[in-house]
């Protein structure tokens, strides 16, 4: 298998760096099939090394090298010299090229651009970034499969990523220590703490990254635009040469790229300093990758199989959905501080993901805000790691007052280095957005603040975001969770409020939290990290018969009291009895689930009445 | 028309001496480019006697020597056709030399400008060297005169044509315009050639850096023949624009290489002013001997060696003696109209030679009309490596600011969205359907319950009246568009619906009451920090000039703010006065808004004026006013729930399938605002009147006004849209049924007084039902008559007197009623009231 990996990586320069002079344009496709055909194949693809592994400079150039990656940026068009002519001053020779898949055109020769045989073409750029939130847990994972594959050779490097290489048994040690894992959590990226500059390789790729905070707003000396502060990894420049159209900003993908790192950096007086910073930065920041096949990752979880072969591996633990239910249940439950409701709600929100649009309108979001969180604790910090532990990318947002007039949340395009300066809400399709409103103190909104509120409620109402163009904005569908925790009930709008209701108070928030995770096994935790990210994609339909029951009985609800439910209270229904129906692995809403669903409502509406009652100021 | 004698004579020679020749070219030009590989090099040397003859001995080994990496700018030799740049020695800089012989007088006396947007002034010495060849062997230059002598356009609507003969050649009286003006630019718009003479242009648009100059010196020549002596700054240059693929940014791809393209976008950076050489300078610092060089292809060739003294390295460059033309560097962004979802927009680089400088600034909509070029990037002056990309820039020829007529007169441009004629038959058949109404008004918002009507009246509101001007009698402009008014429950679906619209009409604009001040509303000025330029600024409803302003939580809005909507929403315009900057902007806008009821639910015992609390003064100004409340009905829920739980199950394309979609709704819209103008017929005035003169009476029984004239235009304006929705040129009586009948439903729905059930327009107009009025007249009678029932006391005590008349009283009297009854005696000078107590004056 060493000796595929070689051979696929010398096929692979054979392809790029020969072309010739007779080829015939299938040439060229065959090759990129017999590819395609290869890496299906999940062996083959783990033999690739993975660029959110492997540092840069550990890469040999020209090599076949793959990136989980999230397109937070395309670049213009550009015409490059498809196939141009090259002459030998000795022998005055001239060959023939294929300028695809690199950046410089040959050395050594001169190129003669007037041949009749050159044709131009485009190809299209996209800066990538990994994807924005993704927890570090995803990133152990995929590192250790990586790295477990023990026919795995990194070719030509002196890089032994072994010394990074945990066991998984390791790994799952430390999901039960938080404090630890934080620490250490880094991954396979590296970190900015002292294990990190203990290993003076890494540190060399970190030090960019780490500096580009977007949120501390200090103009790095080259700020790789993530969308979150505090964000690390590579940030590529992917070239397309097919099918571009075919993708989207935010979109996340895993490519198969030929690695390349041209030192030269072009001289262009056209363009400003800071827009050739921007395009042009160095390559051994932004390496360049040539794409030669791409797919669209429709999840970035690392334990479940890849789209495409979902059907054959979920039906298997579809019959045990409902035993993992249980546990998770209860697992959030005592999160919960022992609120069974609240954590019935959150499992149906973790869930959730806009399935269509029916024209502005998404379907399927539901957005949840958990009131009555402790103010001035840790709680909801602690919370939010629980919830990180259990989904492939999230982030935390402290809407403190700070937070609110500063941050930059949408994108805006900056027209002096003509790029999309990305904002906290760019981010990849069912990333968690978890709001953290206890933070918020009072005080005065700037017009930044205002905005950045207004955005915020756009992205749950409507789950898009109005990107600034300056002169216009752009509406950017998304598809992202927002869970709200708030003391009192949320100034952002939401579908459906839980007050939370604990029924144990712990003296110690933290430890008691700490306690849980640790007596949770780690088999149990990857089938909850499995589970909620697999009930995500199962489609799901109601059928005529329990369409007339539900019809029946809305309208047998309006006759007793109109009051009692409206429009918006059907439709909050109808996604609860979906959620639930699909998390318990049905495809289908029975006439138990309807009523599950309905008892579940009044349950919270109740509950929200008492709280009103309790405390009248409470709208 | 005097043909001149001399372009004939011309044109005759050249078709008779190569006649096959111009067929290969015209045939060639046919297919051009289709996927413009060099390689596709037989079809060129079919070409090759073509456009000059210079294209042969340009092609020796020789010449090609040149080779790229001795100049930077290479822009030509990228380019794939390099014959086109080959012949354009007799593009420019030199028709002087060519014209040697043709009796011109005119022309010679003139001073040739160079056209660097063309990039071929760098080749002017080669072309000497064979002009004399290259004068017989024009092969259009007679084709291009004709175009222009005889080029009638009668069915202009072109407004750079405005004040000009339609049935006169019409470039010709431009020409006299030329001579008149002394602006020697000749905007040539691309249409009209390829209506005249389909082969030239394609020739123009494939081979433009030839053909242009051609054009050039066939303009030159009519026009000193025509004006002999007339006086210019140097002689014509012809600008085309309109070349008709007007594409988008997107489109653009290798193929357009050094092709004429016409793209439209908006201008996002202009560069400072950048001076390039065009002849530099040099002195021998010796012998102070000087000499002139041309800048070729971007390099000067510094003389090593004196020729007066043949001293070596004694040549200066003196700046301030070299000629230098003027450049600018513009960014260009595709429209946000043209994107695709979910991609970023493309931008492009696109230089502006001499005047074309500072024509456009940013944030201006524009069409460019230019060549497209790219240039390969080379890594470093002294290496052989080039990158193995192009860089592309646009050379601008004409540019052409889309939005510059929002400040005159209609908007055209704008919504000339090209419809295809496959899309205009569709459109119209689709128009022919007898209930093409009820069909529209349900694909809007499909998945907005019910409330036919209010689907109705936005549908209506998105095609908008005809617009008429009555200027001229003084009454000024009348308002075309339509305003509605959403009302009702909170949860009522009110913001989903704006947001539809919104997302539905092409100049829309989404603000929220809660967080707009009247500034972001209307316009504001702003100084520029670094060119201490006033800047306006302008805000949502001027933005949405000729669209929809959609504006929810109206109720919420600062009354300072909603002030700013008095004038928009009847005058359509929108006065500033502000920082120096006096001027009244057009905001031709119709406002949809949705506002909630004060108290957290519709109070039906309200009138609409108390359920939400804004002035009638606005009010009025709505052509419609609806509720949306909740029905209280069996079968309404049930069809409710049923439209829900069906949103809920179907699968995405099944959703798609089921209406009209959206874009086509889009372009119905779009074609019926920019081509259908209803006009009033005979009957449907009458019946216009009588409705009318029905609605004054409903009230006059009752001593009420039930309809004001501004309810009669309201009424006109339906009609008319209603005439467009059916693409009928003509208001008729069925649309002014409907227009009534809507009207009358909004009514019946906003102005029914709650007392009493009958529909009262005092409601809206007065914020106060008529009935309301006189009981409140009512009851201050009944309490001075309380008051003078008790004697002479000078001083009462409020809470007593309350009391008292409650007492009295046979209808509950809430404190609210008391007080004004207080106010009314008050305003009759009978008393007044000081803190708690009462006392008669």
């Amino acid at each position: 298998s060493t000796q595929f990996y070689k051979w696929l990586n010398h096929l692979m320069s054979l392809h790029v760096q020969t072309k010739p002079s007779n080829c015939s344009p299938d040439w060229e496709t065959k090759v990129l099939e017999y590819f395609k055909e290869k890496l299906k194949d999940n062996e083959a693809a783990s033999w690739v090394p993975s660029l959110n592994d492997v540092p840069v400079h550990y890469l040999k150039a020209n090599s076949l090298v793959k990136f989980r990656c999230f397109i937070q940026d395309m670049f213009d068009p550009e015409f490059y010299m498809g196939v141009y002519e090259t002459v030998d001053p000795s022998s005055k020779s001239k060959v023939l090229r294929s300028g695809k898949y690199k950046d410089v055109a040959e050395c050594g020769h001169q190129v003669d651009l007037n041949t009749k045989n050159a044709v131009t073409l485009e190809r299209q750029t996209f800066y990538c970034v990994p994807i924005p939130g993704e927890s570090p847990w995803v990133k152990e994972i995929s590192f250790s499969y990586s790295c477990s594959n023990p026919a795995r050779v990194v070719p030509s490097t002196s890089y032994a990523p072994c010394r990074h290489k945990r066991s998984y048994e390791e790994d799952e040690d430390m999901e039960t220590q938080p404090h630890k894992q934080k620490e250490q959590l880094a991954g396979p990226q590296g970190t900015t703490d002292i294990h990190g500059s203990g290993d003076p390789k890494r540190l060399e790729t970190e030090a960019p990254s780490s500096l580009s905070n977007a949120a501390s707003g200090c103009s790095s000396p080259l700020d790789l635009n993530f969308p979150l502060p505090g964000e690390k990894g590579p940030a590529c420049l992917v070239k397309v040469y097919e099918e571009w159209e075919l993708f989207k900003v935010n979109d996340i993908l895993e490519v198969y790229d030929c690695f390349s790192t041209s030192l030269v950096d072009p001289m262009d007086c056209t363009e400003s300093v800071e827009e050739q910073r921007v395009h042009c930065p160095p390559a051994s920041l932004v390496p360049r990758l040539h794409m030669l096949y791409a797919h669209r990752l429709q999840h970035n979880n690392p334990l479940l199989p890849p789209a495409a072969s979902e059907g054959q591996s979920s039906s298997g633990f579809l019959n045990d959905v409902v035993s993992v239910r249980g546990e998770l249940l209860g697992y959030l439950t005592h999160v919960l501080l022992g609120d069974a409701l609240a954590a019935e709600y959150l499992i149906l929100h973790l869930i959730s993901t806009v399935y269509a649009r029916r024209d502005v309108l998404p379907l399927g979001k539901f957005t949840l805000n958990l009131s009555g969180c402790p103010h001035n604790s840790t709680y909801t910090e602690q919370l939010y790691r629980v919830i990180q532990q259990l989904i492939p990318s999230s982030f935390r947002l402290g809407m403190s007052l700070h937070n609110m007039n500063n941050l930059r949340l949408v994108p805006r395009k900056d027209y002096t280095a003509n790029r999309l300066l990305s904002g906290v809400l760019q981010l990849a399709p069912n990333t968690s957005l978890f709001l953290d409103e206890t933070q918020l103190e009072q005080g005065q909104l700037d017009s930044t603040g205002v905005r950045n509120i207004t955005a915020l409620g756009n992205l749950i109402s409507w789950q898009k975001v109005d990107y600034d163009f300056n002169y216009h904005q752009m509406e950017f569908p998304c598809n992202i969770n927002v869970l709200i925790a708030s003391e009192g009930k949320s100034l952002l709008p939401c579908d459906c409020h839980v007050r939370l209701q604990p029924q144990l108070a712990p003296p110690n928030l933290e430890q008691y939290i700490s306690t849980i995770q640790v007596s949770l096994s780690p088999s149990l935790l990857n089938k909850f990290r499995i589970y909620l990210s697999l009930l995500r994609t199962l489609d799901y339909s109601i059928s005529e018969e329990v369409t007339k029951a539900v019809e029946d009985d809305f309208v047998e609800m309006r006759k007793d009291d109109p009051q009692s439910i409206s429009a918006e209270d059907l439709h909050r229904l109808l996604v609860v009895a979906r959620l639930l129906s699909l998390s318990v692995g049905h495809t289908t809403l029975s006439r138990d689930r309807w009523m599950r669903a309905k008892h579940l409502e009044t349950l919270r509406t109740n509950r929200t009445e008492q709280q009103k009652c309790v405390n009248g100021n409470e709208p | 028309m005097s043909s001149p004698s001399a372009t004939p004579t011309k044109g005759k020679r050249t078709r008779g001496s190569n006649p096959p020749t111009r067929k290969s070219w015209s045939e060639d030009a046919l297919t051009p480019p289709s996927r413009r590989r060099r390689t596709d090099d037989a079809s060129t040397s079919d070409l090759q006697p073509m456009p000059t003859s210079p294209v042969t001995d340009m092609r020796s080994p020789a010449v090609q020597d040149t080779s790229l990496f001795s100049s930077p700018a290479q822009s030509r030799h990228s380019a794939p056709l390099n014959e086109i740049d080959m012949s354009s020695p007799l593009t420019y800089g030199t028709p002087s030399s060519r014209v040697e012989g043709t009796p011109r007088s005119g022309l010679r006396g003139t001073p040739v400008r160079q056209r660097p947007d063309l990039g071929s002034v760098r080749k002017a010495r080669q072309v000497d060297l064979h002009s004399d060849h290259v004068s017989g062997h024009f092969p259009s230059l007679a084709d291009e005169g004709l175009f222009l002598q005889r080029f009638i356009d009668p069915s202009s609507t072109d407004d750079e044509n405005a004040g000009l003969d339609l049935n006169e050649p019409l470039y010709m009286q431009k020409l006299e315009e030329i001579n008149v003006v002394g602006d020697p630019v000749l905007n040539v718009n691309c249409e009209h050639l390829q209506s005249f003479d389909a082969d030239l242009y394609r020739q123009l648009i494939a081979y433009p850096q030839e053909v242009i100059p051609t054009f050039d010196m066939a303009v030159n020549e009519l026009f000193f023949e025509r004006f002999p002596d007339s006086v210019i700054e140097h002689q014509i240059q012809v600008r085309p624009y309109n070349a008709l693929k007007t594409r988008n940014m997107r489109n653009l791809n290798p193929e357009d290489i050094d092709q004429l393209i016409t793209i439209s976008g908006m201008v996002i950076r202009t560069s400072q002013l950048i001076p390039e050489m065009q002849e530099a300078f040099f002195r021998c610092q010796v012998c102070a001997f000087s000499t002139r060089v041309e800048v070729d292809r971007g390099r000067i060739a510094e003389p090593a060696v004196c020729r007066n003294c043949n001293t070596t390295h004694s040549m200066a460059l003196i700046h301030n003696r070299s000629i230098f033309s003027d450049k600018q560097m513009i960014k260009l962004q595709e429209s946000p109209e043209d994107m695709p979802a979910g991609q970023t927009p493309h931008t492009t680089v696109v230089y502006a030679h001499n005047d074309l400088v500072d024509k456009v600034q940013p944030g201006d909509r524009v069409n460019i009309t230019g060549i497209y070029r790219a240039v390969p990037i080379r890594l470093n002056p002294r290496q052989s490596n080039v990158k193995s990309v192009y860089k592309t820039h646009i050379d601008a020829i004409h540019f052409r600011k889309t939005h510059e007529k929002r400040l005159h007169g209609l908007d055209e441009e704008a919504e000339e969205k090209l419809f295809t004629e496959e899309r205009v038959r569709t459109l119209r058949e689709l128009a022919a359907k007898p209930d093409v109404y009820e069909r529209l008004s349900s694909a809007l918002a499909p998945s907005i319950y019910e409330h036919e009507d209010i689907k109705k009246g936005i549908l209506l509101q998105l095609f908008g009246g005809t617009r008429k001007d009555f200027s001229q009698t003084g009454r000024g402009g009348f308002r075309a568009e339509i305003n509605i008014l959403l009302c009702g429950d909170p949860g009522t679906s009110k913001s989903q619906l704006l947001q539809y619209v919104y997302n539905l009409v092409p100049r829309g604009q989404y603000t929220s009451g809660k967080g707009s001040s009247a500034v972001g509303l209307t316009a504001y000025v702003m100084k520029d920090p670094e060119t201490r330029q006033l800047v306006l600024q302008t805000g949502a409803l001027v933005l949405s000039d000729n669209g929809i302003c959609c504006i929810d939580e109206f109720d919420k809005m600062s009354d300072s703010t909603r002030s700013v909507l008095h004038e928009v929403m009847e005058q359509q315009t929108l006065s500033i006065a502000k920082a120096g900057i006096i001027c009244q902007l057009n905001a031709r806008t119709s406002v949809l808004a949705a506002a909630n009821p004060v108290e957290s639910q519709w109070n039906p015992k309200k009138t609409t004026i108390e359920n939400i609390q804004l002035p009638h003064t606005l009010l009025s100004r709505f052509d419609l006013i609806f509720l949306m409340l909740d029905p209280q009905d069996e079968a309404y829920d049930r069809r409710l729930a049923h439209h829900l739980v069906s949103l809920y199950y179907q699968s995405e394309e099944q959703l798609e399938e089921e209406f009209l979609d959206m874009a086509m709704l889009k372009d119905y819209v779009a074609y019926a605002r920019s081509y259908i103008e209803p006009r009033l017929s005979e009957e449907a005035s009458q019946a216009l009147i009588k409705a009318y003169v029905d609605m004054r009476k409903i009230g006059s029984g009752r001593g009420m006004v039930s309809a004001y004239p501004r309810q009669l235009e309201s009424l006109i304006r339906l009609a008319e849209a209603h005439a467009k929705v059916r693409f009928s040129d003509k208001v008729e009586t069925i649309d002014v049924e409907e227009a009534k009948r809507l009207h009358r439903e909004a009514l019946k729905q906003s102005a029914t007084d709650p007392r009493t059930g009958f529909v009262d327009i005092s409601i809206l107009t007065t914020g106060m039902s008529a009935t309301a009025r006189k009981r409140k007249e009512e009851l201050a009678q009944a309490l001075k008559r309380l008051i003078q029932s008790k004697g002479k006391v000078p001083t009462m005590k409020y809470q007593q007197l309350f009391d008292d008349l409650r007492a009295q009283s046979d209808v509950a009297i809430t404190k609210d009623m008391f007080e004004e009854a207080l106010q009314a005696l008050t305003d009759e000078d009978y008393l007044t009231v000081t803190g708690k107590t009462v006392r008669l004056l």
